[in-house]
């Protein structure tokens, strides 16, 4: 099920966006498989039917969605590929960049960091305190 | 030409002027809402509109020619009262015919279909409905009649929030299927904020806000943190409240933020609901009117 959160200040079209992509990504929406029509998700929602067409439509030119007439849009061959693809690329800026930074203001060398980073990779030692 | 264009648009009832140069268009196949407060006006425009009572000043057009005394651009806009304009013992079947008649038609099946879904009888005298039912059966002629421009007044007045639901639900089906224009107002602004792709704020008897929401959406903004960092944040901006909680406040920006300024980790954003601006603005034009 989708989960929109009418108070961010993102706005609603690409919350509808992301909420298909992330399902695309975890395999909820199956490639092949149809997702569910603008009017149903509007409906279920109480969105206006051009705001979910509108973020749709991002799908649609990102490669991930295809319209097909008379249908509706289904989940393009090779999606959940192109969205790890793309999260992949996205990992450095969203995450690496902010980590270093964060390091560096709490004074932390680049040994230090490697250390926590292996840290936190081994399973077992995760947990310990 | 295109669209329902209120131009200049004056009118005083029993001497008081209740719109003062009202200019507004309503475009085609677009879902929008009429917000004001109590009393504001919204009625007698939607009436102005139905051609039910006639401006001082200005005109209203459809498509370039003006509705006044005009039966083929009348036929074309259906105005859904607020106020009982049927009488108490003609029978709801009826009325639908009669509609149809008047309009380019009325989808019968469909108008019956949504009678059986919210348990109303047709065969029923129109005096024998609760408000709820009187609201859901205007809401069904609204829903069905053939015209290019609905104006809703209060659609889900009296209806408990199953019903509401269904006539959201009702209303975005019919409006994916045959896009035309519907123009709601209503109290209930955040059931509609998503709904609604353009707002029309009215106070104090002029337009004081007319935009697309999405655009309405990128300026409203509520910042809050502790008072020095959130004042100095939002200095020079739109500012139009304040909330205080403790030592933490929270401004209420309706203006475009400034991308070199840097927002402060102590400082947050978060989306200003549609129902708030709508608090504020309103608040801020009347008081200015009054003081």
């Amino acid at each position: 099920m989708m989960n929109f959160n009418f108070n961010s200040i993102e706005p609603i079209y690409l919350q509808v966006s992301e909420q298909i992509e992330d399902a695309i990504f975890t395999g909820t929406f199956a490639e092949g498989e149809r997702v569910p029509s603008t009017t149903e998700i509007s409906k279920q929602y109480h969105i206006n039917p051009a705001t979910v067409l509108k973020g749709m439509n991002l799908l649609v030119a990102a490669d991930l969605l295809e319209k097909r007439r008379g249908l509706g849009m289904f989940v393009k061959s090779g999606a959940q590929e192109r969205v790890t693809q793309r999260r992949q690329d996205m990992f450095y800026k969203n995450y690496i960049v902010s980590l270093v930074q964060e390091a560096q203001k709490l004074g932390l060398t680049e040994e230090q960091l490697w250390q926590l980073i292996q840290r936190g990779w081994n399973k077992d030692e995760r947990t310990k305190d | 030409m295109n669209g329902l264009k209120i131009s200049h648009l004056s009118v005083k009832v029993k001497k008081k002027e209740v719109l003062q140069d009202i200019s507004v268009t309503f475009q085609p196949q677009t879902i929008y809402g009429l917000l004001g407060r109590n009393g504001i006006g919204k009625t007698t425009l939607l009436s102005l509109i139905a051609n039910r009572i006639f401006a001082q000043d200005g005109e209203i057009t459809l498509d370039g020619h003006s509705v006044v005394d005009n039966d083929l651009a009348l036929q074309r806009i259906y105005v859904m009262g607020e106020r009982n304009l049927y009488p108490k013992n003609l029978k709801l079947a009826t009325i639908l015919a009669d509609t149809a008649a008047f309009y380019g038609g009325l989808d019968q099946a469909y108008a019956e279909r949504l009678a059986q879904k919210f348990g109303l009888d047709l065969d029923q005298k129109y005096g024998q409905l609760s408000t709820g039912y009187r609201s859901i059966f205007k809401d069904i002629i609204a829903l069905t009649v053939t015209a290019d421009y609905i104006l809703l007044d209060e659609p889900v007045l009296g209806l408990d929030a199953n019903h509401r639901d269904m006539f959201y639900q009702e209303l975005i089906d019919t409006y994916a299927k045959k896009p035309r224009t519907f123009i709601m107002s209503t109290h209930l602004i955040e059931e509609v904020a998503n709904i609604i792709t353009h707002a029309v704020i009215l106070s104090a008897g002029k337009v004081i806000l007319d935009e697309e929401v999405d655009e309405m959406m990128t300026k409203s903004y509520l910042v809050t943190g502790p008072e020095k960092e959130v004042t100095a944040y939002v200095e020079g901006l739109n500012v139009i409240g304040k909330e205080q909680l403790g030592r933490m406040t929270g401004y209420y920006v309706y203006d475009d933020l400034p991308e070199m300024r840097i927002l402060p980790d102590t400082v947050y954003l978060e989306k200003m609901p549609l129902e708030k601006l709508f608090i504020y603005l309103t608040q801020q034009t009347t008081e200015r009117k009054e003081g």
